[in-house]
């Protein structure tokens, strides 16, 4: 399994695609210190691009580079390999490339301007390892797409909608069902239909942090006692695993069973 | 007819006169006792008699919790440098550490109050002065704890210079008219820093209020002015800047609002002017919790609210103009330093949020910069002439004016 993700990520290392999206962080952490002078500031609107971004690249990026090496994994078959590792050392090529482009991109400019002696820091990682996580859930439902759909028109297809489902469509059906129910206690509601989008799930954990803190307080104690302690931050980060977990389960018991 | 000579009383341990309990007999009116450097044990000293009573080097009158420590039922007095710790604490009555009944004239500066109840109680007593005064409370529940300037049916007092913390009001009006509150810093108070009920025609200028239960509540008054004051991290779950509760013809002007989980939060008050003021990283800049009318709100910045304005209902009399918002998007193709698109500061998040408070989860996701946006370009369900007609290009530098 090592060697094969070995080779994809020196395959990808290669390839044109992380540089650009390595490319693409660094100039953005750099317009982002140059323009607004405050690191937390900036962590914000890093935020804001974060969690919609890097969902929608994990995702079109995981699908493309299963298609792309198709034929690579075929010869792989034919080898006395196990089938799980064939797939999953793939997997963890493109997450781990993606996660890298993502760190570095972000990390270096950030560094240079002083994180680490600006109180900012903890903020700033956890943005970090949210967004790590984020890139290894939505490629890791990428490639269950990809995995399940031989027509690569399809595939596309079902992952941009599970990206737009995740990112936008999932808070205004959570948004009605908030409003609808009003008349009703709704803190457990919110709870949980939070921790059951990853999306939201990393956008309320960094918020937390951020603005929303002290704005919660009006809705009720439930919040304050669930995201205000470590028991949250513990319970926010075991579901974000699971959302690892999960797929990647799927990934190694569909490519057992898959023809090619 | 007493001598002609005021005389000076001289207290120490090693002097004839020992305690200020005896000093305060032996004089009579407008003498000066002088108290050197030590601490005295004395409760209940009554001054009935126009006296200048000033510390040396900051000697200490220990109550020894034994209830009140002096009370002032003269005019003119004057109480000067001590430090006065350990007021009784009572359920049934308001001990103070200084409180003045009945008085005119009187002038109580530099006292230093610690482990106290209430710290100087003025009781319907006009034209004095409460100057540069520490007080440092340990108040951690509302109930039982007391204010640490507190008048009550009081008018032309100056409240100036007094540095409070750690009590439950820091300062408190009640049926108090013209009084003046300038230069004073007030810090980690339990309910409010500068508390006003049923109180007219005063003056609130360059105080700093910070980390307060709220900063300062206006309720049931009149005719007011605050000016200049700093109001910054009242940052809590149901903390605020500024509270307005049926207040009427009030004056807000080149405050500085920063870091409060809301900034103002206003209620039934009407024909107030809201200028030159600052808004800077709250959660709500204001918001509007209903029956307000003919409010302006003119040459504000608002910087990096969360929310700006939050708004109840659909009916709606107040004015904005010329401010600047640090959300506008709007383009000025004249280039006369105003925007050519209205401005409108209600977002459909914050009226969400106000019908369902637990949608505030959803803050700053997507969808909802979604329907913002939609709501800004076709309003529905916010009012829709509520809005700046002349939203300002650039922050406005309020200094230079």
């Amino acid at each position: 399994m090592f060697k094969i993700l070995k080779y994809s990520f020196y395959d990808l290392m290669r390839s044109r695609w992380s540089y650009v999206y390595f490319a693409f962080y660094l100039l953005l952490g750099v317009v982002l210190l140059f323009l607004n002078n405050d690191l937390s500031k900036a962590v914000i609107t890093l935020m804001n691009v974060i969690i919609v971004l890097v969902p929608l690249i994990g995702t079109i990026f995981g699908v493309m580079y299963y298609y792309n090496s198709k034929e690579f994994t075929e010869l792989l078959l034919a080898q006395p390999l196990k089938r799980s590792s064939i797939f999953l050392g793939q997997y963890l090529g493109v997450a781990i490339s993606l996660s890298m482009s993502l760190i570095l991109g972000l990390g270096i400019p950030f560094v240079f301007y002083g994180l680490f002696m600006s109180n900012a820091i903890w903020d700033f990682s956890l943005l970090l390892i949210t967004g790590t996580f984020l890139t290894l859930i939505f490629t890791a439902l990428a490639f269950n797409i990809a995995l399940s759909n031989e027509n690569r028109i399809k595939g596309f297809g079902y992952a941009i909608l599970l990206w737009l489902f995740l990112a936008i469509i999932y808070d205004g059906i959570f948004l009605m069902s908030l409003i609808i129910f009003e008349d009703y206690p709704l803190d457990k509601l919110s709870l949980i239909g939070t921790m059951l989008n990853p999306i939201d799930l990393s956008r309320t954990l960094i918020l937390l942090k951020l603005d929303i803190s002290a704005l919660l307080g009006y809705t009720g104690a439930v919040f304050k006692q669930f995201f205000g302690t470590n028991f949250g931050l513990i319970v926010s980060f075991s579901a974000l695993t699971l959302w690892v977990i999960l797929p990647v389960l799927r990934i190694t018991m569909k490519a057992k069973k898959k023809d090619f | 007819m007493t001598s002609v000579w005021a005389k000076t009383i001289t207290v120490c341990s090693s002097c004839s006169v020992k305690t200020i309990h005896e000093a305060i007999q032996q004089a009579s009116e407008g003498d000066t006792i002088l108290v050197k450097k030590g601490i005295y044990k004395e409760a209940n000293l009554k001054i009935d008699k126009s006296i200048t009573l000033i510390g040396e080097d900051l000697p200490t009158i220990d109550g020894e919790e034994k209830g009140e420590i002096i009370t002032i039922g003269a005019d003119n007095v004057t109480l000067d440098g001590f430090k006065i710790i350990n007021v009784g604490v009572s359920y049934t009555t308001d001990y103070a550490a200084v409180r003045v009944v009945n008085s005119s004239g009187f002038v109580i500066q530099n006292l230093d109050l610690e482990k106290l109840f209430f710290g100087i109680y003025l009781q319907k007593s006009n034209n004095g002065k409460v100057l540069n005064n520490t007080v440092k409370g340990e108040a951690v529940t509302e109930f039982n704890s007391g204010n640490a300037i507190h008048l009550w049916h009081c008018s032309n007092v100056e409240v100036r210079g007094n540095d409070v913390r750690n009590v439950r009001d820091g300062i408190y009006l009640e049926f108090s008219d013209n009084i003046t509150i300038t230069d004073n810093f007030t810090k980690n108070n339990v309910r409010y820093g500068l508390h006003f009920m049923f109180s007219n025609n005063n003056k609130v200028r360059n105080n700093v209020f910070e980390t307060n239960g709220a900063g300062i509540a206006l309720m049931f008054s009149k005719f007011m002015e605050v000016e200049h004051n700093v109001i910054t991290k009242n940052w809590g779950t149901a903390s605020y800047g500024l509270l307005l509760k049926e207040v009427t013809d009030v004056n807000l002007k080149n405050n500085k609002f920063i870091e409060n989980t809301v900034g103002i939060t206003v209620e039934g008050s009407n024909r107030l002017v809201y200028a030159n003021n600052d808004f800077i990283s709250n959660g709500y800049a204001i918001r509007v919790k209903g029956a307000c009318y003919e409010n302006q709100i003119i040459k504000n910045n608002f910087l990096y609210n969360s929310f700006d304005i939050s708004y109840n209902g659909r009916i709606h009399d107040n004015k904005f103009d010329n401010n600047f918002w640090s959300n506008y998007t709007g383009y000025d193709l004249d280039k006369d330093g105003i925007g050519d698109v209205p401005y409108r500061p209600v977002k459909l998040f914050s009226y969400i949020v106000n019908r369902t408070p637990e949608a505030i989860i959803l803050l700053r996701s997507l969808f909802i910069d979604l329907i913002d946006f939609s709501e800004k370009v076709s309003p529905v369900f916010t009012p829709d002439d509520l809005m700046d007609e002349n939203p300002r290009m650039k922050r406005i530098d309020h200094d230079k004016n």
